[in-house]
């Protein structure tokens, strides 16, 4: 069987490795391996859980915060801690802003050029580009002087043969199917969108300090100390006027660029809305509480589950039945590989059985990579903002509802649909415009909060940990940019004991586990068209389209259960 | 006319000059310069160098912030390093080019840029159990550091990971896991730590660099001083409150709203050397002190063992040092600055005893810190 190998997958977070079987100019199988493992979940125990999040958020720098956030959650729930309002407010402006952020690179500068061919982009007219960018968009940017300049641009780029960035691409790919005028303004807006998200992103530095990995975390609250009077108060009025300019930037990018654009591409790649569904199965915990975080039922997004493709039905979802397998990941279970375990019996114990280095293939029918592969009530799920978009959807959400089927009557589609890859980046595209619209009013409320008197930011009953019990667990749950995540902690003597992260990229990236089922990836994979086995963009199109993280989906911090004491393992 | 990024010797073979054409073009302006002969050739290459200088990115054990923290760079912008400044050829995360082109691409620059690229380093490098703990293209990260940054002009490692091994090779190190100076010794390597590295910083030794030909001025640690030639508590803009005893008590407590000093909530900023009080971050726009959390010395040598925990005040051993100075002094002779200062440097001389100091005498260069046993 011939084996098509793309080893190192690029433009995602992490170390993917895709091995697929082509017959006949088809997927026939695929294989899903991380080749990287950092074994961070030692590291954690024996610490302060109050700085656990300092340490987990590091499990990644792309979808950078949102470990911390689930950290965060986990210990105030193992303590029984509630936040205050403001608090709340400022985690869900920061997780929002990162969600919307993250899509913005994930679209333009991840993903795009699966779709765009940057050479094309040359033969283009100018005048027709601008013609065309003011049919879809009142964004300004759009006359054919600007277009010009932007084509300029590339034109001397690849005049001085040093494309940097886009030296290696599959410029003259068959499977590119943009008018070129249409590549030219996707070009251009590449460009804006590497401005508009380091902009967008100053959000994170005036509530987080910095972003990659922002450091205004608590446990109890946040740092971001509230004064309507206080010039050197992290938030005051004249910072609530900077955020409320930058998310108004980012919203009008989002409405006027981001998704005209996925509608323009969508259009041409029509065929695309058929291939890459996958599972079927679709899990999203929820989040972005309008309260407490204990009742989901006021989360911005809904929780539940959806199988087999019903969207006439949303099953609740019960942490409990979420297990790992490490039946074809390279590690070790005390009791045998066979069986699955729950995030808080978990193990993690590397035993790496895959060929020496260097290495032509993976040995796909024994173990395979570093991810596990975890499932719920033994199916495999997929995590992201598809199935945050179809959860709720299926729950009758307004908002989405009437976002979805707008735009689904714009492409004169059914939802079946969105059961696809091209599916999966509308979701993405969609659910920014949805987020969004909800920073700026969650930026109101702190204003309100401020300007009544209510300053609170920290609530630091237990921040002494003499106040905890002697031993407690708790878990936090998240959704993440690129789906469900959840962590697991067991605090005893103040000190972490155990650790455990599950994140979204090991829902959709896993290998197969005991029964065989493939991970999410995988099973997309499968009748994927490919037209040139030398060069399967198609395969990229559709592991991009979950928008991969791998340095998170290893299973980075988790604990090895209590196999071990601390001097043990060390040793 | 030159296009962008195109050598004069390449302009004229576009229209038709021969390269002997070109030497003796060269000639011409050495004599018109008044020069000696002999520097025909060497104008000859400056100009033939006209041509962008290649820039490769490798990542290993990493989590991607640092790429992501590049991305952010706004002077010069990263458009314009990564296009127009730079060609950038190998950069997982964001190039254009995947599995079988991508290896090609970086193979390239090896074979024909031997010894003029810069190679910059994102990540641990696991050392353990053969290197299996993270490969690319089926090849070691080892292997291909060796290879990569043994053929570069200038390595210059970027982030915690890169420099120490970080947070990877923190206790008790699962995958050996080092930074490249030591996963390959005897290169020469310009280090840019911190969790993630400033762009700004980044940004300003690409230019230098490419400005004067060679690395901006280094610290022991091969840190650029002008990033880290600085302990973060004397550029802090919270100073003045530390020098005069106002201290944040509890988080969100009126001192913590008047932007007073975290010293006591743990800020780790007195043993920490950045330019972050001065740069900041995200366009100069804010940094962790700013917004109320403490520093967590993110750029100090294997500051994950030796800087935590985060919360407990600076030193560790408590009785000992700056705790007593700041506390105490600090508090009864408010206003007194110099006193205050006066008393900060007895704190170190304490410290100085209790853990070794570095030539700098700030930053603890202890290997691997114990942390507690549980």
């Amino acid at each position: 069987m011939p084996r098509v190998v793309i080893d190192p997958m690029t433009r995602i977070e992490g170390h993917l490795r895709i091995e697929a079987e082509v017959n006949g100019h088809e997927v026939t199988d695929a294989w899903s391996s991380g080749t990287m493992f950092r074994g961070i979940e030692l590291i954690l125990r024996g610490r302060d859980p109050r700085e656990a999040w300092i340490w987990a958020q590091r499990i990644c720098g792309v979808c950078t915060t949102v470990h911390a956030l689930a950290s965060v959650r986990a210990v105030e729930n193992a303590l029984g801690i509630e936040v205050p309002d403001n608090a709340r407010l400022v985690r869900n402006l920061i997780a929002g802003a990162q969600n919307v952020h993250d899509h913005i690179i994930h679209f333009y500068h991840l993903h795009a050029l699966d779709w765009v061919d940057v050479t094309l982009a040359l033969k283009a007219d100018p005048t027709k580009t601008s013609q065309i960018a003011q049919s879809i968009s009142d964004w300004p940017k759009s006359s054919a002087a600007y277009f010009k300049g932007v084509q300029d641009r590339v034109k001397s780029l690849v005049a001085s043969r040093q494309l940097s960035l886009f030296s290696s691409g599959d410029w003259g790919h068959p499977s590119y199917h943009l008018p070129p005028e249409v590549n030219l303004l996707a070009v251009a807006h590449y460009i804006e969108a590497l401005e508009l998200q380091r902009e967008f992103i100053r959000i994170h530095a005036v509530l987080g300090g910095k972003n990659p990995h922002p450091q205004t975390y608590l446990v109890g609250g946040m740092t971001t100390a509230m004064d309507a009077n206080e010039p050197e108060a992290v938030i005051n009025p004249e910072r609530i006027t900077l955020l409320n300019q930058l998310v108004a930037n980012a919203q009008t990018f989002v409405k006027q660029v981001y998704v005209p654009d996925i509608l323009a591409i969508a259009g041409f790649y029509r065929d695309w809305f058929q291939y890459g569904e996958g599972l079927g199965n679709f899990l999203a915990y929820g989040d972005y509480p309008s309260a407490s975080i204990k009742d989901p039922a006021g989360f911005l997004f809904p929780r539940g589950i959806i199988l087999k493709r019903d969207l006439s039905a949303v099953l609740p979802f019960d942490p409990k039945n979420v297990t790992e397998y490490v039946t074809h990941s390279w590690y070790e279970y005390s009791d045998g590989d066979q069986a699955g375990k729950h995030p808080s019996l978990g193990e993690t114990n590397p035993k790496y059985t895959g060929p020496k280095p260097p290495y032509e293939y993976l040995k796909t029918d024994e173990k395979y990579s570093w991810l596990k592969s975890p499932r719920y009530d033994d199916k495999p799920m997929e995590v992201g903002p598809l199935a945050r978009t179809l959860v709720a959807y299926a729950s009758g959400n307004e908002q989405i509802k009437k976002l979805v089927d707008g735009t689904l009557a714009k492409l004169n589609l059914p939802p079946a649909a969105l059961f696809s890859t091209m599916g999966r980046i509308a979701a993405r595209a969609l659910e920014a415009q949805f987020m969004v619209d909800n920073l700026s009013a969650w930026v109101r409320q702190l204003d309100d909060n401020m300007a009544h008197g209510d300053v609170r930011i920290h609530n630091s009953e237990k921040w002494d940990p003499e106040s905890w019990p002697k031993s407690c667990q708790g878990f936090g749950l998240e959704e993440a940019p690129r789906g469900s995540l959840g962590h697991w902690v067991e605090i005893e003597n103040k000190k972490i004991v155990n650790y455990q992260a599950v994140v979204p990229s090991t829902w959709n990236a896993g290998p197969r586990d005991a029964h065989g089922q493939r991970g999410a990836y995988e099973a997309s994979l499968l009748k994927t068209p490919i037209t040139d086995p030398e060069r399967p963009l198609e395969i990229l199109r559709t592991v991009h389209s979950f928008d991969p993280c791998l340095a998170c989906a290893v299973h980075v911090v988790d604990a090895t259960g209590r196999l071990y004491s601390r001097r043990a393992v060390a040793v | 006319m030159l296009l962008s990024g195109e050598s004069i010797p390449e302009a004229c073979q576009r229209q038709g000059v021969s390269r002997r054409q070109f030497l003796e073009f060269c000639a011409a302006i050495t004599a018109t310069l008044a020069l000696p002969t002999s520097y025909a050739e060497a104008i000859a290459e400056a100009l033939e160098q006209r041509r962008k200088p290649v820039l490769v990115w490798l990542e290993f054990q990493d989590c991607a912030g640092n790429t992501e923290s590049m991305l952010r760079a706004s002077h010069p912008s990263v458009e314009d390093i990564v296009l127009e400044t730079l060609s950038w050829e190998y950069h997982e995360t964001i190039m254009a080019g995947y599995g079988k082109a991508a290896e090609a691409a970086l193979d390239r620059v090896i074979r024909e840029e031997k010894g003029k690229y810069i190679a910059v380093v994102e990540g641990a490098i696991p050392t353990a159990d053969d290197g299996v703990y993270c490969t690319i293209g089926g090849r070691t990260a080892l292997d291909i550091a060796r290879e990569v940054c043994g053929n570069a002009a200038a390595n210059i490692a970027v982030g915690a990971c890169a420099w120490d091994g970080g947070l990877v090779r923190s206790n008790p190190n699962p995958t050996g896991a080092l930074g490249l100076q030591d996963a390959v010794p005897g290169l020469k390597v310009v280090n840019l730590p911190g969790c993630p590295h400033n762009a700004a910083n980044t940004a300003a030794v690409l230019v230098h660099y490419l400005t004067f030909g060679e690395m901006p001025a280094l610290d022991p640690y091969n840190r650029p001083l002008f990033a880290y030639g600085q302990i973060i508590h004397d550029q802090c803009e919270r100073r003045a409150h530390y020098d005069a005893g106002r201290f944040v008590q509890a988080w969100g407590d009126e001192a913590h709203r008047k932007g007073w000093c975290l010293y006591k909530m743990g800020c780790k900023g007195p043993e920490a050397n950045y330019n972050c009080p001065t740069v900041r971050w995200n366009d100069a726009t804010s940094w962790p002190v700013k917004a109320g959390h403490g520093c967590i010395a993110c750029a100090s040598p294997r500051f994950w063992d030796t800087k935590s925990p985060f919360y407990e005040r600076l030193p560790h051993p408590a009785g000992f040092g700056v705790d007593v100075t700041a506390g105490e002094i600090g508090w009864t002779i408010v206003g007194a600055v110099a006193a205050a200062t006066a008393a900060h440097g007895v704190g170190h001389l304490i410290r100085n005893r209790i853990h070794p100091l570095d030539q700098e005498g700030e930053e603890t260069k202890k290997d691997a810190a114990p942390t507690e046993e549980p």
